[in-house]
């Protein structure tokens, strides 16, 4: 890649990767652009590797079992040919006997250059970047948010929407503790969307009022047109928390079916962050049917965090 | 200063009140002289220049956190005590949630005894409700109340008394000896896993949420119980401007209901948890700037009677972690006085006559604590703070004398400082520095 894109970088970039509202439109479109580099620069390689990261660290830290970011995560690094160490901690830092802040000393001392950073506590990165000279990527903290698998979104959409200024997306079911929804939420306004968001009332946050979004609770009605429907993972925990009263119940007024999904726009988009329920807040044969790119999303995944793990660290080298 | 009998002490030039300056004499701990007189029989008295000095009745905090027994690493009696006479006050209020819990006779002694010997303040323990503070059944309370600790004031603080008929008795049983239950307002049920106010901040950090109703309608319920069975109530660290219109609705109907508000809620929002932060981490949580106003205004009309700082230490590794693992709570003796000249002497909400109010004689009186929030009279116990309302100071948490550094206030400039505190005419702080006891 040309050197352009690094001096741009360096100034976009903000140093750490915490939340989707730490990007401008500037930075958000140049992750993305980068994307497609990337993408255009390995596609038909035989060796599907790029000698960027070469000498750089990458830890995975993962305090919460998720082996679909992860490993996204360590292809993204390993493609761009970065060390890659993957320190798994379950359950929280306390019950593991070792505090965040003394991990994240550890990490330090070892020199990683990005800590990718995986919490069950909301926050947990943003306390992570006070004590680390590298650069933190949040891969999902708590309910709050988990910044690139808004960037894949927004790739994938791109791929098939182009321009998303004016786009309507309208995103469905528990926002009040999904990180992927509040990402989303700030990208896809950065980007210049439309967001509708629809839930049961129960499972929208009270601040909902101040995001930059549309509610509505009739799901048919937000469909209408849409060019991009998002289903998010309904957990049946919810229920002893009286948010919904049955899976039931919740399928009827929330699911995807196939008669909803005929309700959006004919070139409209199907998208799930995974792992779906299928049957419950996606039917099957929407999930694999016309204008799913759910599959698809998962490989964007791994192009988007080469990207970000690159502007990331393109700014570092620019600096010295 | 000079030294003379170290019976007598003469303050000279101070303003009572911060009216007009009048010579203050003290002789065996209590007030001799006030005025021309003083200085006519201070010969041999130790002399304490306040000029340009205000002097108050000795401040009484009704909610402390001295963690001794169980979390002698956090804070002490003796540490607190320290903290509490360098802030101003003469006297503490010990809550019960320590390890043991003071549910019993014997550990509200205990806690007595340690405050005796270290000597800097009157440290009177408060008696948890119920055993263990678990909220199943009550504590001994008359055990308590007749002990030597003396107790009248009845709290499971950090825990709500949230049974209602647990609550109604509690009420009821106190009244044999004059008692108040101090309720820490939180519906448990409202409140699972809550980690800051819930509103738009908490929506944007993804936060579990606190909601004001929890609050508000714990205190509503408690408000109609004491009507019922015609009781005291106390509401601690009253947090929303939802609770101050229940409070003031119950008050205008002749409730007995009086109420706290603490120092971080004066001055302090939800928005400082933006960076996840467990130092702006407490329970009830910092609220809105609307919240804020309405708790000033309410402390101003005396809807809320008093300030207590819900003084809170916590050792490094309880804040320096993630957000929800945190321990909630602040430190507030240290900073209590400058919190209230801000945001309501500076701001023309209290003159120092409000200040004496709400931070000594209305505290006092609702612990029913002797011998403090006295006035600054002739025959009275010498009590006393003086404060420079002039001088300004950089809040350090790691020089305050608490074991722990957690104080919110970190790097603020604010007004006024503590001079001198006289515990029974005896100088704990001078020069604004412990004073060596027995000198």
């Amino acid at each position: 890649m040309s050197a352009a894109p690094v001096l741009s970088a360096a100034r976009l970039m903000p140093r750490h990767l915490l939340s989707a509202g730490d990007l401008s439109l500037d930075a958000a479109t140049h992750l993305l652009d980068t994307a497609d580099r990337i993408d255009q620069a390995i596609a038909g390689r035989e060796i599907r590797k790029l000698p960027t990261l070469r000498g750089r660290t990458v830890v995975n830290l993962f305090y919460e079992d998720s082996t679909r970011t992860r490993i996204s995560f360590e292809l993204a690094a390993k493609r761009l040919s970065a060390d890659v160490i993957n320190f798994s901690a379950k359950g929280s830092s306390v019950s593991k006997g070792e505090s965040l802040k003394d991990t994240a000393w550890t990490l330090q001392a070892m020199g990683a250059d990005i800590v990718v950073c995986r919490h069950s506590s909301s926050g947990a990165p943003h306390r992570l970047s006070n004590w680390v000279d590298g650069h933190v990527i949040n891969a999902g903290d708590g309910t709050h948010e988990h910044p690139t698998q808004a960037l894949l979104d927004a790739f994938t959409l791109r791929r098939h929407l182009k321009d998303l200024r004016g786009r309507r997306v309208v995103i469905v079911g528990d926002v009040l503790h999904s990180r992927v929804a509040r990402s989303n939420v700030l990208l896809l306004h950065t980007l210049g969307a439309a967001v509708t968001l629809v839930a049961p009332p129960t499972l929208l946050p009270l601040g909902v009022t101040s995001w930059p979004v549309q509610v509505d609770y009739d799901l048919d009605r937000a469909l209408v047109g849409a060019d991009a429907v998002m289903m998010l993972r309904a957990q049946r925990e919810r229920m002893s928390g009286a948010f919904f009263p049955t899976e039931r119940e919740y399928s009827r007024r929330y699911g995807l079916d196939a008669r909803r999904r005929g309700l959006i726009a004919e070139h409209g988009l199907v998208m799930h962050p995974g792992p779906m329920n299928r049957g419950m807040e996606i039917a099957s044969d929407v999930a694999d049917g016309a204008g799913s790119v759910i599959v698809e999303q998962v490989a964007n995944g791994v192009i988007v965090r080469m990207a970000v793990l690159y502007s990331l660290l393109a700014g570092d080298g620019d600096s010295s | 200063m000079t030294q003379g009998s170290a019976r007598s002490v003469l303050i000279t030039g101070a303003r009572p009140y911060g009216e007009a300056a009048a010579d203050v004499l003290i002789v065996d701990g209590v007030i001799s002289a006030i005025g021309e007189s003083a200085t006519q029989d201070a010969a041999g008295a130790q002399v304490i220049d306040g000029a340009g000095l205000i002097l108050l009745p000795g401040f009484v905090d009704l909610h402390t956190h001295l963690r001794e027994p169980g979390r002698e690493d956090a804070e002490t009696v003796a540490t607190g005590s320290a903290a509490a006479a360098l802030g101003g006050f003469t006297a503490v209020f010990a809550m019960p949630n320590t390890d043991p819990t003071a549910d019993t006779a014997g550990v509200v002694e205990q806690v007595l005894r340690l405050g005796q010997q270290v000597g800097l303040v009157d440290v009177q323990p408060i008696g948890a409700v119920t055993v263990g503070r678990r909220g199943e059944r009550l504590a001994e309370l008359a055990a308590m109340a007749t002990s030597e600790a003396n107790v009248r004031v009845f709290s499971d603080d950090g825990d709500c008394v949230s049974d209602p008929l647990l609550m109604r008795r509690s009420l009821e049983y106190v009244k044999a000896f004059d008692g108040v239950i101090a309720q820490h307002a939180q519906e448990p049920r409202l409140t699972v896993g809550a980690q800051m106010h819930e509103g738009i901040i908490s929506a944007r950090l993804g936060m579990t949420g606190w909601p004001a109703v929890a609050e508000e309608a714990i205190i509503a319920r408690d408000c109609l119980l004491a009507d019922h069975v015609d009781s005291r109530l106390h509401v601690c660290h009253l947090s929303t401007a939802g609770s101050v219109a229940v409070v003031a609705a119950a008050k205008a109907r002749g409730t007995r209901v009086t109420a706290e508000v603490t120092p971080h809620h004066l001055l302090l929002t939800d928005d400082l948890a933006v960076e996840y932060d467990p130092v702006f981490k407490v329970n009830p949580p910092l609220r809105t700037e609307s919240d804020v106003a309405a708790l000033r205004a309410a402390l101003a009309d005396g809807t809320i009677d008093i300030v207590a700082t819900d003084h809170a230490p916590h050792a490094a590794q309880d804040k320096e972690c993630e957000w929800d693992q945190a321990s909630p709570g602040m430190l507030g003796l240290q900073t209590a006085l400058s919190v209230v000249v801000t945001t309501m002497v500076d701001t023309g909400l209290l003159d120092w006559r409000g200040v004496a109010r709400v931070l000594s004689e209305a505290p006092a009186r609702i612990g029913s604590l002797a011998g403090h929030g006295r006035p600054i009279a002739v025959g009275e116990p010498a009590n006393l703070v003086l404060i420079d309302p002039a001088a300004r100071w950089t809040v350090r948490g790691a020089r305050f004398a608490s074991l722990s550094a957690n104080t919110p206030f970190e790097g603020m400039e604010l007004p006024a400082t503590v001079v001198a505190t006289l515990l029974r005419g005896r100088p704990t702080v001078l020069g604004g520095r412990l004073a060596r006891i027995g000198s």
